[in-house]
């Protein structure tokens, strides 16, 4: 029995539990050097407690926290599609195919936005309506109301943000019922993102190349659109759990494929300051 | 390559073995256990927990989150497998962006077969025989059902498993691959018919909610009974 040695296990598994623990660092010296004194007894409880600040929450965030949350999201995708589809201009999102799709995807984020007002007992209108966005970011995007291939890229930059936004929050849902919903939405904007990849790759130019999935980038942006670069921050992970993906066991999985298997999360900080870009003062989450 | 692969596996099988490592999930569980003494005991001793036996088909033991995971890794073989048998031998209609990007599929669906294998450690099942006896591998219309049929099943699978998920870490693991399969749900079906990347209405029978916007989730009984038909090794499934 020793506590070292679980330790070093733990390390083998989680390479990253150092720094996991590292806010604490000197706690956790301590903590090894007692460690031999400490009675089997009274071990399980200062384990417990000092994984519980290394792998918990320590932002505490209640589920409705996070409907809420996801809302606003929702709020955001189905108001820009919506207003585009409404938009006079009659070629800026063609007839046909793609013109379908958007409407396809726009219905989609409207039933997001009704599920989770409905879940948050919300009745009455809409928390946020297109006033409350600018979704040329201030400018950064100007003709996103005139240019198709700047509404393909706003639009593939707010999916691939929403399927990173639902994954970070999913520890927050562990083993509650909400999660599986959450895992459903979450899927259903993966699958946007997949479409929206290829109808990036048709007609933006210079995006020819762009894959269904997030391709190895050295800065996990694959796009080429560096005003979205805060969407992809991380996406160029190939370590999972401490794995190292890239040729796994003796495989042929490249550096680009082990960086697709495997989406990334967004912290909700994170989330929040890419989708503040595009919500107006007085109405930007928090 | 498939030599070197098995060496690789072999040699990091024993490894394993010797380590006698520790999954993070267990130690997690031990420690907030109130049994917490004899778990930690036992990891002190190292004790080992073995669960995969080849000649006695699989079993699934869902009362913990190796039971979960080992259910993704049964997936994720077959799925791999079958990209395997496509890529090796594409459809003779599949345009060259297809092909490559098919080579990009299986090479995802191989990488998170071993990712659950070396996770899993001694706690994995065997490898699982596969039966594609029902597909016809020279016919794009025959190869992209069943790879639509694969993708969304397993969108599916891991909607619905979620749930059951005890560990923060794999919780995020399971998310982090679902999406990447819900991606490749999409770019087949786009393939079979444009705009049908995420066709809910006919999702349903899998647990879509069109009306709700919501994809497929569904329970790993009913998962394992669709699948069943593409596996001849037995899976037992416990305590789910």
């Amino acid at each position: 029995m020793n506590i070292v040695n679980i330790l070093e296990e733990i390390e083998k598994v989680d390479g990253e539990i150092y720094e996991r623990l590292s806010p604490r660092r000197n706690a956790m010296k301590d903590f090894y050097n007692i460690g031999k004194k400490i009675s089997l007894a009274a071990l399980p409880l200062a384990m417990g407690s000092m994984f519980q600040k290394a792998y918990g929450q320590t932002n505490p965030s209640t589920v409705n926290d996070v409907l809420g949350f996801a809302l606003a999201l929702e709020y955001l995708e189905w108001n820009y599609y919506n207003h585009a589809l409404t938009l006079a201009n009659a070629t800026y999102i063609p007839d046909g195919a793609p013109r379908a799709a958007i409407t396809t995807i726009r219905n989609h984020e409207r039933a997001h936005v009704d599920l989770l007002k409905g879940a948050l007992g919300i009745t009455g209108a809409d928390g946020y309506v297109y006033a409350d966005f600018d979704f040329t970011a201030s400018g950064g995007f100007a003709d996103v109301d005139t240019n198709y291939q700047t509404f393909l890229k706003v639009a593939l930059a707010f999916e691939d943000t929403g399927v990173r936004a639902y994954k970070g929050q999913a520890p927050i849902l562990k083993g509650n019922a909400v999660l599986t919903t959450a895992l459903q939405i979450h899927s259903v904007e993966a699958r946007h993102a997949s479409h929206l990849r290829q109808m990036v790759a048709a007609n933006v130019t210079g995006a020819s190349g762009l894959k269904p999935w997030i391709a190895y980038a050295a800065n996990g942006n694959d796009t080429g659109i560096a005003a979205v670069n805060a969407v992809y921050d991380g996406e160029q992970n190939t370590t999972q759990a401490g794995i190292q993906i890239t040729g796994i066991n003796g495989t042929s999985v490249s550096q680009s494929q082990a960086a697709e298997c495997f989406d990334e999360f967004l912290t909700g900080a994170a989330v929040k300051n890419i989708a503040n870009l595009f919500i107006k003062a007085g109405k930007k989450l928090t | 390559m498939k030599n070197n692969e098995l060496i690789t596996q072999d040699e990091l099988q024993e490894e394993r073995l010797f380590n006698s490592s520790l999954g993070r999930r267990s130690f997690l569980q031990f420690a907030g256990a109130s049994a917490a003494g004899i778990a930690l005991m036992a990891a002190g001793c190292r004790k080992d927990r073995n669960y995969g036996d080849m000649n006695t088909g699989a079993t699934l033991d869902f009362k913990d989150d190796f039971g979960v995971l080992n259910y993704a890794y049964a997936l994720e073989q077959l799925e791999a497998a079958f990209y395997v048998k496509v890529a090796s031998a594409p459809p003779s209609t599949f345009t060259t962006a297809q092909k490559a990007y098919f080579q990009d599929i299986q090479f995802h669906e191989v990488a998170h077969r071993e990712f659950f294998k070396n996770a899993l450690g001694t706690a994995a099942i065997g490898s699982l025989e596969v039966d594609f006896s029902s597909i016809d591998f020279t016919s794009a219309t025959s190869v992209l059902g069943a790879a639509m049929a694969f993708e969304d099943l397993g969108v599916a699978a891991y909607n619905g498993a979620g749930v059951r998920i005890k560990s923060t870490d794999y919780l995020v693991l399971a998310g982090k691959i679902v999406s990447v399969e819900a991606r490749h749900a999409a770019y087949i079906r786009d393939i079979i018919s444009n705009g049908t990347f995420a066709d809910l209405a006919s999702l349903a029978p899998l647990g879509a909610v069109n009306a709700s916007g919501l994809d497929g989730a569904l329970t790993p009984d009913k998962v394992l009974a669709i699948a069943g038909k593409y596996v001849k090794t037995k899976i037992n499934v416990i305590n789910l």
